[in-house]
């Protein structure tokens, strides 16, 4: 290599630099970040779910730990609580939210987002709270529930305590609330469905039933997806309800994935377990979140 | 038949709005009722005799911190609480700060400027954001060890500075932003960071608004993670806090519980009030993606 070179290849490099330093020094603090705390973090998750980690170290363990998992009961047990307390709560939040927004439509516009803040608002206090509320609702003795039935002659029911109920008593206090964000995501998608749409079909005769059937759904079609996507993820994901409510039990009735992995993680420190149930809830979610994307969006298009 | 519709339609969201917002108001009514009326059937539906009784006495059960006075023997007692609350508006206000400027610098990098790796860049920002967090829980638990950094804030605050949601959410704000004062700045000979501070943050203020206002909700609400790295209650947030009160001997004691959990409630729902158009807009902007 001849100085030449060497000169014409540091004048490259300096060019590039003069040219791009700022768009790197935009990126860097947050590119950093990303790589020390998240990219690093779920390679590393990788390989833990392959080890056995203790204090002396790791040790590489194949698939000891999904075999372990395949063979626990419990961990199966979570599994189907996570899934029907996400299915449920999908499907009544899907529901509730189309059809509050469907009634808040035709009203005045102040009106209107007089509704969607009252809907929005307890979404924004923590689950920890919202919890704490419920354990106080749920309450054998002087909870608001059992006050409820006493006073239309039923006998007391032990919401938390009872463990063919706790997991449903999670579900009702999850479901009761109604989402805020559905509320305001269907509202602004039926706010922009053309008029037009709904004259023509006045045209050709249509009652109110067949406009929602064969216009409004349709064109909600992708508010549909998003929601269904996002409330999915969220639900295989609860923990803090469970974490304050219930911990999991009675006898492990409530006992959902997350809180396993909490409990696998920082009660028993098994820490190569652990990982290996995150990647499995990972799985669970990329599959949902791919067939929902496959099911919803086929005939999106219109 | 319109006008019965219309009041049909009244009373169905009225009555699914109270079911709704029946837990957040059966919360402030316990909290403000009398601890002897708590435990009676039937319960004041509303605080009959309103008191204050209930925040006195979470004050004395959340314990003292003691804090050193420099330069002298003497120690300043401050309930927990209080110190509880100083915690999570520390941690919650520095995270959001950095989280803004961090965000809308990488997201106007993104969104407005070529340069080699941005797309391979920004696919990994994509793909992290279906990456549920408890993928990184332990290998982070692990780091923050390694570290010497548990029991400390920056333990807390640390790993939550890298989130790709504000990144992502103001890409897709500053791409609508016209151009033309940015080339215009730069002929002028304007340095590329005044650029940035002086004609993109300005235009973007809508986009920051909705990028602080969820970094807020999100800090001030966190619980997981502030669980798992705070051990030391001094150091406690307010929701690591109240679930700590919950699992004492003070746990069964509504009134109390309600009332620290009123306190931790009120800045979010104030927040909300002030700030309700950009929580709306903020939806709308993150839907997009889909």
């Amino acid at each position: 290599m001849n100085t030449h070179s060497v000169r014409r290849g540091l004048h490259l490099i300096i060019n590039f630099w003069n040219k791009h330093k700022w768009s790197y020094f935009f990126i860097a603090p947050s590119m950093i970040l990303f790589f020390i705390f998240i990219a690093y973090p779920v390679a590393q998750a990788f390989l833990l779910a392959f080890q056995k980690v203790d204090l002396r170290g790791s040790t590489w363990v194949g698939l000891k730990n999904f075999q372990d998992l395949a063979n626990s009961q419990l961990f199966w047990e979570s599994l189907r609580h996570t899934f029907v307390y996400a299915v449920c709560v999908v499907i009544a939040w899907i529901i509730s939210s189309l059809v509050v927004a469907a009634l808040i439509q035709p009203l005045s516009n102040k009106i209107q987002s007089l509704y969607r803040g009252a809907f929005y608002l307890p979404n924004v206090t923590s689950i920890v709270i919202i919890a704490l509320v419920w354990i106080w609702i749920f309450e054998p003795d002087y909870g608001f529930f059992n006050f409820l039935l006493t006073l239309i002659g039923l006998p007391k029911v032990l919401w938390l305590q009872n463990p063919d109920i706790a997991l449903w008593s999670i579900v009702l206090s999850t479901i009761l609330i109604i989402p805020g964000s559905g509320v305001v995501l269907y509202s602004a998608a039926m706010g922009a469905i053309p008029r037009e749409y709904y004259e023509a079909s006045d045209v050709e005769g249509a009652n109110a039933l067949q406009k929602l059937i064969h216009i409004t759904f349709p064109l909600l079609k992708p508010t549909t997806l998003y929601l269904t996507v996002i409330y999915t993820i969220a639900g295989f994901q609860i923990f803090e309800r469970v974490y304050i409510m219930t911990g999991g039990g009675p006898i492990n009735s409530t006992m959902t994935i997350v809180q396993l992995i909490f409990q696998t993680a920082f009660s028993d420190f098994n820490y190569g377990r652990a990982s290996a149930q995150a990647l499995i809830l990972f799985a669970i979610i990329a599959a949902f979140s791919f067939v929902q994307f496959k099911f919803l969006s086929t005939d999106v298009e219109y | 038949m319109s006008y019965l519709l219309k009041i049909f339609t009244y009373i169905i969201l009225t009555i699914v709005a109270v079911i709704s917002l029946f837990p957040l108001y059966w919360l402030f009514n316990t909290a403000l009722t009398p601890a002897s009326s708590t435990v009676k059937l039937p319960p004041d539906l509303i605080p009959v005799n309103a008191t204050f009784d209930n925040f006195d006495a979470i004050l004395k059960a959340s314990g003292v911190t003691k804090i050193p006075i420099p330069g002298s023997d003497a120690v300043w007692r401050v309930p927990r609480l209080y110190v509880w609350f100083l915690n999570t508006a520390f941690i919650t206000l520095l995270s959001t700060a950095i989280h803004v400027l961090f965000d809308s610098m990488a997201g106007y990098a993104f969104a407005k400027r070529k340069f080699p790796g941005a797309n391979v860049l920004f696919a990994m920002i994509l793909a992290a954001l279906m990456i549920p967090g408890q993928v990184t829980l332990v290998p982070l638990y692990l780091l923050i060890t390694q570290w010497k950094l548990v029991n400390t804030f920056a333990g807390v605050i640390l790993p939550g500075l890298a989130d790709v949601i504000g990144i992502f959410l103001l890409k897709q704000y500053i791409q609508t932003l016209p151009s033309e004062l940015e080339e215009a700045a730069r002929i002028d000979g304007a340095s590329e960071w005044t650029i940035f501070t002086k004609i993109i943050l300005p235009l973007a203020t809508p986009g920051l608004a909705v990028t602080a206002i969820f970094s807020f909700q999100r800090y001030w609400n966190a619980f997981l993670w502030p669980l798992i790295v705070l051990q030391n209650p001094d150091l406690f947030t307010l929701q690591v806090g109240l679930s700590f009160i919950h699992t004492s001997e003070f746990g069964t004691n509504y009134g109390l519980l309600m009332a620290g959990a009123a306190l931790a409630a009120i800045p979010m729902i104030i927040f909300f009030f002030a700030f309700q158009k950009y929580f709306m807009q903020g939806l709308r902007i993150g839907a997009l993606k889909g």
